[in-house]
């Protein structure tokens, strides 16, 4: 079929034209994590450029040496971790009992609270950044954990919670009905019987949280001061070349590498479980 | 014991509108009772009362001796078979099977023995690894049904579990269900619009109209002594046929001639009524043979002749004004009837398939008179029934 293989190499064609354009951003940090301070901005073409010379590591070993205290970069890093994962988890526990109650009960206050939900998230975060860091300052949870976990947690819960409204409303209230008619208490219910059928909003809900917390850098900088909780976004910022008047790109664009790599596992890893069409079957039409 | 006792049961929601009134039914062990009427009558909700997935708001429920009013549905033991059959999707048929069970802690020996049992009662042994998403409808049916067998409960309580099958597997599995209750002999209430199950399935059927009570009784009770105007229209298929009659003097003037006033009908002076004819009690006039001087003869322009094969249905009209009541345009509106022209006072006869009689032709016809019901159009009560 002629015409059809053409159509495929030039869709193919098409689709990789695409593909580059939006992948050079991150191949050309990746480029430049590669290579030597000197090499940095050596090279006249593009594709000069875009390889690098000679590839060296010493950007992303320079990362970890020095152990915890002397890094630059692993304290960071753990603490993204530590941080993006607690948000996480209270973010989605919370979501799913809120967005629960929203989808199934009809109880005062619950236009209000949607509509405060959707009020939050609409707000902008930067407006909120120095009442933050006086009332932080003074509570003494600024440059800490909860610091950081507490505006995470409020500007990501609106979204958390409106995904999973979406995908509670999906499934049938009968199903409940019949775990209760079966034995189930109503907590027994909603564990064994919703939460399973919820799962794919409930991984996508934590996807969303998830990067939202990972990639953040406004609070990240205006919350913490030290290493006890700054995240790596903030911590890149304060990276230091080899003197006074170097930047440190290649440290920079190694510690950016690093960076995204959980972001795509995680990502990867939940993308499998976000199953459509996990209730066909359950009843009739 | 596990019979089911309503006392005065009532719902009223919050806007003030009751979907079930001053219910009052005494459902025995081992029953299987029928909660037949049209949409709205609030028979599922009544059904919804005793499982306890709604509250009462008055009256008294018991099952067995003690008073359930607050008891949560898991506590009351008994199973429920849902419309849409309500199967957990992401478990498979073994394990939908299982669930009842695993939550009342049962070990997991004897819930392999008893999924075994009823697998094998209701032929799906072949499916008990499969997720409901690949089953038919009927076999999504048979482990709705399955899952409520499973934990041998006080009572079965089914919500239409057959109005989302064809009609074909509808017919089939109205017997697998008699026969199931009939071995297991547990208590059922279930719910249906169709009045054809209702008669077929039940020992007794309980008539709903507006959340009201209007009879219940033994199918053979309702259709030949139904206690009102509703529930001789809902019972029967093809309906009863209402026409106007006039008392006057000791006759009784209908459109298809005059007949004395039955006994019951005596001492209300000169009235209108409303006089029902069940199709079969029409006949050939050809064929009427010994019964003629039971009933009278009269002809009628047939508009429509439907032959069964085993038998035939003349429709015509008999010229009369119609017949007009509240619960007749009710009835007439749950059966889509309402938009038809002409529907108002069209009689259908059903006829031995030896008639001749033909479309558009005038034809003589017999009515059994003796099988008249009278019904009062005021209030719809019936005047013949006992």
């Amino acid at each position: 079929m002629e015409k059809g293989t053409r159509e495929y190499t030039l869709w193919s064609i098409g689709i990789l034209i695409v593909l580059f354009f939006a992948l050079m951003p991150i191949l050309w940090i990746v480029s430049l994590s590669l290579k030597t301070p000197a090499t940095i901005t050596e090279g006249t073409t593009f594709w000069d450029r875009f390889i690098p010379q000679d590839i060296t590591f010493e950007n992303y070993e320079s990362l970890f040496t020095g152990g915890i205290s002397e890094s630059p970069f692993i304290a960071p890093l753990i603490n993204s971790i530590l941080i993006a994962i607690i948000a996480t988890s209270i973010a989605i526990v919370l979501a799913a009992f809120a967005a629960y109650a929203i989808a199934r009960l009809n109880f005062p206050g619950k236009a209000m609270i949607l509509a405060g939900a959707l009020a939050i998230a609409m707000f902008p975060p930067i407006s909120t950044v120095g009442p933050l860091f006086d009332m932080w300052r003074t509570l003494g949870l600024y440059d800490t954990y909860p610091g950081l976990i507490i505006p995470y947690l409020t500007f990501s819960l609106p979204l958390a919670i409106y995904t999973l409204v979406a995908f509670f409303r999906e499934i049938p209230w009968d199903l409940e009905h019949a775990a209760q008619v079966d034995g189930a208490t109503p907590y027994q219910a909603f564990r064994k019987v919703i939460i399973p059928l919820a799962a794919p909003g409930v991984f996508t809900a934590a996807i969303l949280v998830f990067i939202f917390c990972w990639n953040d850098f406004l609070f990240a900088i205006s919350l913490t001061s030290s290493d006890a909780s700054r995240t790596v976004p903030a911590a890149l910022a304060f990276f230091t070349g080899e003197s006074q008047f170097t930047q440190p790109t290649g440290n920079i664009a190694a510690a950016a590498v690093i960076v995204t790599v959980p972001i795509i596992i995680f990502v990867l890893f939940f993308q499998r479980r976000i199953v459509a069409g996990l209730t066909a079957g359950a009843v009739k039409g | 014991m596990s019979e089911i006792t309503m006392n005065g049961i009532t719902k009223r929601y919050s806007d003030g509108f009751e979907a079930v009134r001053d219910f009052d039914l005494d459902i025995e062990d081992g029953e299987f009772m029928i909660l037949v009427g049209p949409s709205g009558c609030g028979k599922s909700t009544a059904l919804r009362m005793i499982a306890g997935l709604e509250d009462i708001t008055e009256g008294e429920l018991r099952i067995g001796d003690t008073v359930v009013n607050q008891m949560a549905p898991k506590d009351r033991d008994i199973a429920m078979v849902f419309q849409n059959y309500a199967l957990y999707p992401h478990m498979s048929v073994r394990e939908n099977i299982a669930f009842p069970l695993k939550l009342a802690g049962v070990d997991q020996s004897t819930i392999d023995s008893k999924i075994g049992e009823v697998a094998k009662v209701l032929d799906l042994e072949p499916h008990l690894d499969r997720k409901p998403a690949n089953l038919s409808g009927g076999q999504r049916q048979r482990v709705a049904m399955g899952r409520a067998i499973v934990r041998d409960p006080k009572a079965f309580l089914m919500d239409e579990p057959l109005s989302n099958l064809d009609a074909k597997l509808r017919v089939q599995m109205r017997t697998e269900v008699a026969r199931l209750q009939s071995e297991l002999g547990t208590t059922t209430v279930y719910v249906t619009h169709d009045q054809t199950e209702a008669m077929t399935l039940g020992d007794r059927v309980a008539v709903m109209r507006a959340g009201l009570l209007q009879q219940v009784g033994t199918p053979a009770e309702l259709y030949e002594n139904p206690a009102n105007l509703f529930v001789a229209g809902f019972i029967g298929s093809p309906a009863m046929n209402f026409m106007p009659g006039r008392i006057e003097g000791d006759r009784l003037s209908l459109p298809v001639g005059e007949v004395p006033v039955p006994d019951s009908a005596r001492g209300g002076g000169e009235r209108q009524l409303i006089a029902g004819l069940r199709p079969e009690t029409f006949e050939d006039a050809a064929l009427a043979g010994d019964d003629r001087d039971r009933g009278v003869t009269f002809s009628a322009k047939v508009d429509l002749v439907e032959s069964m094969g085993s038998e035939k249905y003349a429709y015509f009209s008999l010229g009369s004004e119609g017949v007009h009541s509240k619960e007749l345009e009710e009835l007439a509106a749950d059966a889509g009837l309402e938009e038809i022209p002409g529907g108002g006072d069209q009689v259908v006869a059903r006829l031995d398939a030896a008639s001749e009689i033909k479309r558009g032709a005038e034809a003589e016809l017999w009515v059994d008179t003796t099988k008249l019901h009278l019904f009062d159009p005021e209030s719809g009560e019936s005047l013949t029934s006992g």
